[in-house]
């Protein structure tokens, strides 16, 4: 297979239209669209059991979809032959693999396998020694996999994500258990991918900071479809934030939701002026947008199914 | 570069890697030692037994026969078990993530599952020829007799061990399905004992299977030539051996692939997960 190459900008690396997965009974995925640009950083959030990592090893050729059309790279993933394989890094939910390897023997070993998918614009494999230094294993380079800690080990799986330098890299939850030293280090590590190689990168992630920190758009999976998708300021307007102001007067506290807070608390100071004490305004944080969101979504996905069952009840 | 070449090496070089792990590794090797002081221990004690209506002590004919089933166990459960297991545990998931993984993984797995069976013939194989006399002058035909019947063997056992741990659950299942049917087939197959003493159907149902012959190939490898009077019509009968063992070899070769190829498609990390849960709530 001839890998045709694409440019930055706007092409899409990854299309995902109409995408339904079926578990026996259970709908998992309804119909999820989206694509990514070529250098893009995409972070997909959603409530566990949602999705998210149905979806991912759809896109990486590991899961066959029920209905819908997925293109990685331009091929349908489960066409993918091992010339497109070789342009995918991948970490997953959980890997427990090669206990008995050391770190970096294992990680020179699995690059050796991306050697004849070097190009003239990517270096493969990347060096291991780097790459261990990178992630932070130093000390536990000669160290047999099966006593790593559970934070080294998953660094590790992310150094074996990237050894082979990808086009796109799948990262699904990287960052559980590590530490915020390992956390800040691999935010580093990604942000120099994206900028320096071009990486497109789509990650899952609970945490809300990381995903706004490091991703250029949010997915939100939930109730089997794509409900938001936006930077993180956008999916903050779009709930319209509204804050919390609490405060208390003569011993008395008072606790309220508002959507102006500045004029709601200068109508405070004039009807009661010197009384107040201990003020505060909240604004509504990534986490308040993110559950408003999920439970959005996840409502009008009943209503449109109570909706559509009741049409089918009619005769 | 070709890439499969570039992987098959690189297959080449993993076996050799994991083979060296599993000299290291004093569990893996613990078994081995226990099984083996077991058969030995079976041979001190049948020392002073003849076998019927020769002159040759017992032990002679069971060392090789324990040989031959030493082959069936380190190919056929070799590879069931570590197939389950890596299934389990995601070394095959990780074969598959990676360009060209799954042709590397194959080759080492052939490459190791061939060498732990060759470390456990060993084993038994020098100390059983110090304790019993009258087996090393066989000449060069016998030791390249041995070396044939044990790679055949292996070809035979191995491909049918791989379909078992590709289709079986979890490693228990597949230690319990191979693990006690062999027990049977060992014990109908005159590994302990000739198989002409047993009933005529029982020595039939033997011979479809590879045991029995894998059992008389070591025997005419080691033993001297007149010990073959003690066997079904009183000859080695080199045709019918090489010829059931062919065809199990060919048989599971074709079989292989297939079922190789369907496994790997299904492994994802939601089928590893699900085992890695059912695991948990079982408790091993
Ligand atoms: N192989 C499978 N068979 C049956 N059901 C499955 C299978 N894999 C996943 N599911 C179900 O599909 C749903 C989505 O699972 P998935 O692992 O994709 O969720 P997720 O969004 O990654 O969740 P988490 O945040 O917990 O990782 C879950 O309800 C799960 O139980
Ligand atoms: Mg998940």
């Amino acid at each position: 297979m001839k890998m045709s190459v694409i440019e930055k900008g706007d092409t899409n690396v990854i299309e995902v239209n109409n995408l339904k997965m079926r578990y026996g009974m259970k709908n998992v995925l309804k119909g999820v669209t989206f694509s990514v640009k070529k250098g893009e950083v995409l972070a997909l959030l959603g409530p566990n059991g949602a999705g998210k990592t149905t979806t991912i090893e759809i896109m990486e050729g590991f899961r066959i979809p029920s209905e819908g059309d997925v293109r990685v790279l331009g091929i349908h993933p489960k066409n993918g032959d091992e010339a497109w394989r070789a342009q995918l890094g991948i970490v997953m939910q959980s890997w427990r693999d090669h206990p008995k390897w050391k770190v970096r023997e294992l990680l020179e070993h699995l690059g050796d396998y991306y050697k004849p998918y070097a190009t003239s614009t990517r270096v493969r494999p990347l060096d291991a020694e780097e790459l261990i230094g990178k992630v932070g294993l130093n000390e536990q380079a000669e160290q047999k996999i099966s006593s790593l800690s559970g934070g080294q080990r998953r660094r590790l799986d992310v150094a074996i994500g990237l050894i082979g330098n990808p086009e796109i890299l799948f990262l699904d939850e990287p960052t559980a258990g590590f530490d915020p030293q390992a956390r800040r280090d691999f935010h580093e590590v990604i942000r120099r991918l994206s900028e320096f190689e071009d990486t497109t990168i789509l990650l899952t992630t609970h945490d809300l900071h990381e995903a706004e920190k490091l991703s250029d758009r949010i997915l939100i999976l939930a109730g089997g479809r794509i409900g938001a998708n936006g930077s993180s300021e956008q999916l903050a307007r779009q709930v319209m934030g509204k804050a919390e102001v609490s405060w208390t007067i003569h011993d008395d506290h008072f606790k309220e939701e508002v959507v102006e807070p500045v004029q709601f608390v200068r109508n405070l100071f004039e009807q009661h002026g010197d009384a107040i004490t201990d003020l505060e305004v909240r604004k509504a944080s990534l986490e308040d947008t993110y559950i408003k969101m999920v439970q959005r979504i996840e409502s009008n996905g009943q209503l449109e199914e109570t909706l559509s069952t009741f049409e089918e009840g009619t005769p | 570069m070709n890439p499969v070449i570039h992987a098959a090496k690189l297959g080449a070089k993993r076996g050799w890697i994991e083979f060296k792990q599993m000299l290291k590794s004093p569990m893996d090797l613990g078994f081995n030692i226990v099984m083996t002081v077991i058969f030995l221990i079976v041979l001190y004690v049948q020392r002073n037994r003849m076998i019927e209506g020769t002159d040759l002590a017992l032990s002679m004919f069971t060392l090789p026969s324990l040989l031959g089933m030493l082959v069936v166990f380190g190919g056929f459960m070799g590879a069931a078990v570590t197939m389950t297991y890596e299934r389990e545990d995601g070394t095959l998931l990780r074969a598959k993530a990676t360009p060209n993984g799954m042709i590397s993984y194959l080759i080492s797995r052939i490459i190791s599952v061939t060498s732990n069976s060759l470390v456990t013939v060993t084993m038994l194989l020098v100390p059983g020829l110090f304790l019993i006399q009258g087996l090393t002058n066989i000449g060069w035909s016998g030791w390249g007799m041995l070396l044939v019947i044990f790679v055949l063997g292996t070809l035979a056992t191995l491909p049918w061990g791989a379909v078992i741990g590709s289709l079986v659950k979890s490693t228990t299942a597949s230690f319990n399905i191979t693990f006690l049917p062999i027990g049977g087939l060992t014990a109908i197959s005159g590994i302990f004992y000739p198989i002409t003493s047993l009933p005529d159907w029982v020595q039939i149902l033997a011979q479809i299977f590879p045991i029995y012959w894998l059992g008389l190939g070591m025997r005419s490898a080691l033993m001297p030539d007149v010990a073959v009077l003690s066997e079904i019509g009183e000859s080695w009968r080199y045709v019918e051996m090489f010829g059931v063992l062919g065809i199990w070899t060919i048989a599971g070769f074709l079989v292989v692939p297939r079922i190789l190829r369907r496994m790997a498609r299904k492994e994802s990390g939601s089928t590893m997960e699900k085992r890695k849960q059912e695991m948990m709530s079982r408790g091993y």
